[in-house]
Order: C-alpha cells, then sequence, then structure tokens
C-alpha cells in the first residue's frame, strides 16, 4: 500500500490545501483511510465520484482530484442516487457527518438503504455538529454536553448502522479513527460490495465535542476509541454487562443476494421495450 | 407524419419531456401534477429513460439535480406545496448551474388550500421562492399543445443557459383535455445539450466564461473531465472563495448571463393589441378566456387586446413599457389576490392606468365576467377623457 504522501500527490487537488479541519481532528484520518482503500481498489480517478453533504466533513470533497460535489445539508444522498442511475458505471461514494445524515438527511438514509442502491456512504461520525460550534446531534451520546445542551443530553443516540441494516442495507460496518487499517480494510469492501454500503467512521472533534466534554486532548479522543471499539469476533463473544458502552467494529453485517437498484432498474426498462406492463407479482 | 390526440395538459407534458429529450425523473405525487410522474413511470424506461418514485419532494428534485451531473436531460414535477420544499435545491441549482425543469401545476393554497382547484399563487414563488438573490427561468403554458412545446422549450433553456426553469402550470391547464396534434416520430426534437468543454481535462475551468455567453461548458460526471460543484460561493475554478471581489463576480455573471439574452429567453404574445385601448395582461390558463373576450368587447366596439408573457421571468418589462406607451389601461388579470400586477405597475411607470382583476375564489374567470371589467375599465378610460 502507497505511503501517505504519495497518496496526496495522487489524490488531493494541487493547490486546495491547507484543509479547513482543526488540529486534532479525525477527519483527515478518515480521508487518507478511504483515498488508500481506493488505491488499493485500483479504481480510477475518472470512474470515481465522491458527494457529500454540509459540515465539516463534507468539505473533504473539495480536496480530491475526482468527480466531486459538496452539497446541501443532508442531501448528499438523493444527488448521489441521481447521479448513481444516470451513470450507474460510476463508483459513487457519498459522504457525510452524523448530523448531516441522520439527522435532516434521516429520511434519505432510510430509503437510499431500503433501496439497495449501489452507493457506499462513509459516516463520519464525531459525536457532534462541529462546523456550527458544537450542538448535539442524534449520534451524540446520551448525557454529553452541548452548546444547546448546557444541562446535557437527555435523547438516546441512534445506533446508525443498525438504523441503517433495519431499513434494507446490504452492507453495514464500522471502524475509527484509531483502527486506521481496519477502517481501510471495511472501505474497501464497503466499495466492493455491489448494494447499499454505509461504513461508520468514528472520529473525534477535540475542538466542539471533546473541549465540552472532558476529552478536550485529541490523543485522549484515541485513547477513548482504542478502548471502547471491539472488533466483531470478540464483540459477539461479550456478554450484555461487558458490552455496555462499547461498540462493534468491522463489518457488521452482509448479503449478497439482493439485487441492487440500478441493475433492478434495467428489468423495468427492459420490461417496458418489451411492451408490457408488468403483471402484479 | 402526426396524429391527432384528445389529451390531457399533464400528458402532454410528459410528451414534450420525453420529445425534448428527459431520461430521468425523480419526484413525489402531488394533486393536481400526479398524472405527470404516472405518466413519466410509463414513457420513461419505454425510452430508455429511468423514473423514480423518491421518499420525498427533496429527494424527487435532488435525484434530478444528481442525474443532471451525470450528463442526464433531467425533470421532476410538484405542485405548491411540494414546490417550497424543493426551493432550497432550487438555489443550489443556481448557485452550480445545474440544469433541470421543475414544473409546479400550481393549485390553491397555502397549505393544502384547494387541491383541485387553480390558481395562479405560486407566480412569485417561481421567481423569489429560494433564498438569496438568484436568477432562473419560468414559462407558463396557456393550452395542451403549448404544454408540449413549453416543455421541450424549458428543457431546451435550462440546457442552455444552465439554470433551473420552472413550468409554471395551473390545474386548469394541467388537468383540461383538448386536441392536440403530436408527432409520430420525436426524432431531431430533442433539446439541444448543454454546451462540452472544448478543452483538455487539464485546461478545463468549470466556471469560466469562455467565449462571453456568460454560460461555462459543462462537463459531465464521468467524462473524464473531473470538477468540483459546491454551493459556496465559488469562482471560475469552481473552488469555494469567498471574497468580495469573487463574490460579485460570481453574482454578476450569474444575472448577466440571463439579462444578456433575454431577447432569446423571454416570449410573449400579443392579441389584437395594435389599436387597443385595453389591453388584457394575463398568462396560463387566466389567458385563454381572454382571446373570446377580446372579441366580445371588440364586437361591442371597445378597443381591447391581449398581452399575454408566456416567458413570465424574466419579467417582459420591455415589451410591457412599450405597450404602456401606446395604450391607455392594462387590465392585469390572474388566478389570485394580485401578484403579477405589482410587476406590470413597476414597469408601467404611470404610462397608463394599471387596473387589477384578481379571481381567487377557486374557479377560472367566465367571458362574462371579464367582459365586465372589459367594461368597467373602458367607462373608466372614457369618463377620463
Amino acid at each position: 500500500m502507497k505511503g501517505m504522501e504519495e497518496l496526496v500527490d495522487l489524490y488531493f487537488r494541487p493547490g486546495r490545501l491547507p484543509h479547513l479541519w482543526c488540529p486534532g481532528c479525525g477527519n483527515g484520518v478518515v480521508l487518507g483511510a478511504l483515498l488508500k482503500a481506493i488505491d488499493a481498489e485500483g479504481l480510477e480517478k475518472d470512474d470515481v465520484a465522491v458527494i457529500s453533504g454540509i459540515g465539516c466533513s463534507s468539505r473533504a470533497s473539495g480536496y480530491v482530484d475526482f468527480n466531486t460535489a459538496n452539497t446541501l445539508h443532508g442531501r448528499a444522498l438523493p444527488i448521489s442516487t441521481g447521479l448513481k442511475m444516470a451513470r450507474p458505471e460510476l463508483n459513487v461514494i457519498t459522504l457525510s457527518g452524523d448530523g448531516d445524515c441522520s439527522a435532516i438527511g434521516g429520511n434519505h438514509l432510510i430509503h437510499a438503504a431500503r433501496r439497495n442502491i449501489g452507493l457506499t456512504l462513509v459516516v463520519f461520525n464525531n459525536s457532534i455538529y462541529g462546523m456550527t460550534g458544537g450542538q448535539y446531534s442524534p449520534l451524540t451520546p446520551r448525557g454529553s454536553r452541548a452548546t444547546t445542551a448546557p444541562y446535557l443530553t437527555i435523547e438516546p443516540s441512534f445506533d446508525i448502522l443498525a438504523l441503517a441494516q433495519a431499513a434494507g442495507a446490504t452492507f453495514t460496518a464500522r471502524a475509527t479513527t484509531y483502527h486506521v487499517p481496519i477502517l481501510v480494510d471495511v472501505l474497501r469492501k464497503g466499495i466492493r460490495h455491489e448494494g447499499f454500503s454505509i461504513i461508520e467512521a468514528v472520529t473525534g472533534c477535540p475542538t466542539n465535542y471533546g473541549r465540552q466534554n472532558k476529552l478536550a486532548a485529541p490523543a485522549a479522543m484515541m485513547e477513548w476509541q482504542k478502548e471502547h471499539g471491539v472488533m466483531k469476533a470478540a464483540w459477539d463473544k461479550l456478554d450484555e454487562p461487558a458490552r455496555e458502552g462499547k461498540f462493534p467494529i468491522g463489518v457488521l453485517y452482509e448479503r449478497t443476494d439482493l439485487k441492487e437498484y440500478t441493475k433492478a432498474y434495467d428489468e423495468i426498462i427492459e420490461r417496458a421495450q418489451a411492451g408490457k406492463e408488468a403483471a402484479s407479482a | 407524419m402526426s396524429r391527432v390526440l384528445l389529451m390531457q395538459g399533464n400528458q402532454a407534458v410528459v410528451e414534450g419531456a420525453i420529445a425534448a429529450g428527459v431520461r430521468f425523473y425523480g419526484g413525489y405525487p402531488i394533486t393536481p401534477s400526479t398524472e405527470i410522474a404516472e405518466g413519466m413511470a410509463k414513457r420513461l424506461p419505454e425510452v430508455g429513460g429511468k423514473f423514480m418514485q423518491t421518499e420525498d419532494e427533496l429527494a424527487g428534485i435532488g435525484t434530478v439535480l444528481g442525474a443532471s451531473l451525470g450528463g442526464v436531460r433531467a425533470m421532476t414535477a410538484t405542485s405548491g406545496p411540494g414546490f417550497s420544499l424543493k426551493q432550497e435545491m432550487i438555489g443550489m441549482a443556481c448557485s452550480a448551474e445545474i440544469p433541470c425543469v421543475i414544473v409546479d401545476v400550481q393549485r390553491v393554497g397555502p397549505a393544502t388550500g384547494q387541491p383541485t382547484s387553480p390558481s395562479q399563487g405560486d407566480v412569485m414563488q417561481a421567481r423569489w421562492g429560494t433564498h438569496g438573490d438568484h436568477w432562473l427561468i419560468a414559462v407558463s403554458p396557456s393550452s395542451v399543445p403549448e404544454c408540449f412545446d413549453l416543455t421541450r422549450r424549458a428543457v431546451e433553456l435550462s440546457e442552455k443557459y444552465r439554470c433551473p426553469v420552472i413550468l409554471l402550470m395551473d390545474e386548469v391547464i394541467g388537468h383540461m383535455r383538448e386536441r392536440i396534434e403530436l408527432p409520430d416520430s420525436y426524432e431531431g426534437l430533442a433539446a439541444a445539450r448543454r454546451k462540452q468543454p472544448d478543452v483538455t481535462p487539464e485546461d478545463y475551468l468549470a466556471y469560466a466564461d469562455t467565449d462571453g455567453s456568460k454560460v461555462p461548458a459543462m462537463a459531465d460526471f464521468g467524462s473524464g473531465y473531473r470538477w468540483h460543484v459546491t454551493g459556496l460561493v465559488h469562482d471560475e475554478t469552481g473552488f469555494p472563495k469567498g471574497t468580495p471581489a469573487a463574490t460579485k463576480n460570481s453574482q454578476d455573471r450569474l444575472r448577466t448571463k440571463l439579462e444578456d439574452h433575454e431577447d432569446d429567453i423571454v416570449q410573449t404574445e400579443h392579441y389584437r393589441t395594435e389599436d387597443a385601448e385595453i389591453v388584457v395582461v394575463a398568462f396560463g390558463g387566466a389567458a385563454r378566456t381572454a382571446y373570446e373576450v377580446v372579441d366580445m368587447a371588440r364586437n361591442e366596439g371597445i378597443h381591447a387586446g391581449l398581452f399575454r408573457p408566456i416567458t413570465i421571468w424574466p419579467f417582459a418589462e420591455r415589451a410591457v413599457r412599450e405597450l404602456a406607451e401606446k395604450t391607455q389601461c392594462l387590465l392585469v388579470h390572474e388566478l389570485n389576490c394580485g401578484q403579477y400586477v405589482r410587476e406590470v405597475e413597476s414597469a408601467v411607470q404611470g404610462r397608463a392606468s394599471v387596473r387589477l382583476y384578481a379571481k381567487y375564489d377557486n374557479e377560472p374567470a367566465t367571458p362574462d365576467e371579464l367582459l365586465a371589467e372589459i367594461r368597467e375599465a373602458e367607462k373608466t378610460i372614457k369618463g377620463a377623457k
């Protein structure tokens, strides 16, 4: 696998750095892992589209040399869906943050998953709205402090992968910015997966989550990820009390027996062109 | 060769879109536009295109923008409440200059209003519904055959000027059945595609005005030209640049992109206006009654005429001003409480009197009702003499 410097030369757009992320932010680690995965999978730059929503992590699309769009808050998935329908041969990678994807874009998440459309969704989960300065998201752990939760959050957080799986996603995986090789591995598998894949990348926001929650040092956030992320195989052997506060990492769910959406759509075209409206199933 | 059919306005929109080369539709059902979605669901796959019924109105236009980035002519349709939901994305399409067509078959509003009754209450929403300063095009058909023609034209304009084009209909036009003559083959009717880059990918600047037209060439995603789309203020490279100069340059180009081409964009129709003293100004469904009423008024000796904006945005300011120079009264008739009349007043600036016949009771005006308004206008003019 190529080194980061070589990957930067290969995949970063000249003149677009420095990025806007804070010192200690994990977003660069996630983006680096994504580039490693794209490179390892041997994808051509022309054949990759990176579509993002709005938020700190969504700025990633502007830095990298693919067909890219930094779209609207919550709407990366519909725009990715339309592009995939127009150009099924493209590898469409959607980048979204926890707020972007699970709050304002939550409806699009469950329906993209339900359709099993061949997008690779990477959710940068930093547990907070970073760009607007630290408001709580649906993935902020209950009991956290946020600028909009000065008395701590009372809302339970989503397990976004369980949500996506229940909605019909055929590939779910999680890793953290501490577990980079695992992150690269699950991103590769997610890209290779033909249907809808979602990869949750647990990342740290020392500035806007950490400072409010006694985790201001980036290293402390990495430590937290190391201590709380448990490999799927080990996780499966833990009993409920041992799982408390921890989360599984690795590929959590995959099935390949369901047809990808754009491929299924080709059957509609065949039926229509054969001149027959479908008899009901 | 052609075939003569009895067809609904919404169906004619579908056929116009197919003829124009629209090959993607994403949308959500809403009365009184639903027949467009149903028609596209049937027709698109027949011609190798794709239809999606999305989870909501936002995804409807979102998928349209995505498909358009991929190089496919794309369209959605809705009615007032859904049009409101699509507005944020229309702003994105204005800023990033993504061609798309949005049909709004207007019904009475706000809120659920009267879903199966006609209105022209969205005429200002069509122009100013999205946020921020922005420029776009809206056209409004008055008949079923014109639904076909203007849908084609909407696609053409959106591709040519890289902006959202609103096809603003109303329930009467959408649901009315009328005679239409359609060509047997749509060959040669596809709207010209957006301008493609004539430089190598290395030299391609996604938002550069390379030929003075103010409209940058737009490469398809996946074509080998890798570029960046953003809703942030950007310079000719397409990457965010928020300096005062870059911001002003960007806004100036987006504005003059349409202003410079108004002769091409703005279409209007004059009916018996040459010697008219009273000119009815009406568009879309409201204009239908007016042709007959103008004839009725003429039979009574009233010098009446009709001016019909076909392109309703940008506003036909010059044509209205010229009309005001040579007539005495502009009688604006619209199916709302009076929205477009303000544009007319602002263009006329006292050169003629401007009267409003606002109809907002769920029903289009009958010829007698409109004729009565013309008679009233005539009395005022004669009284003033």
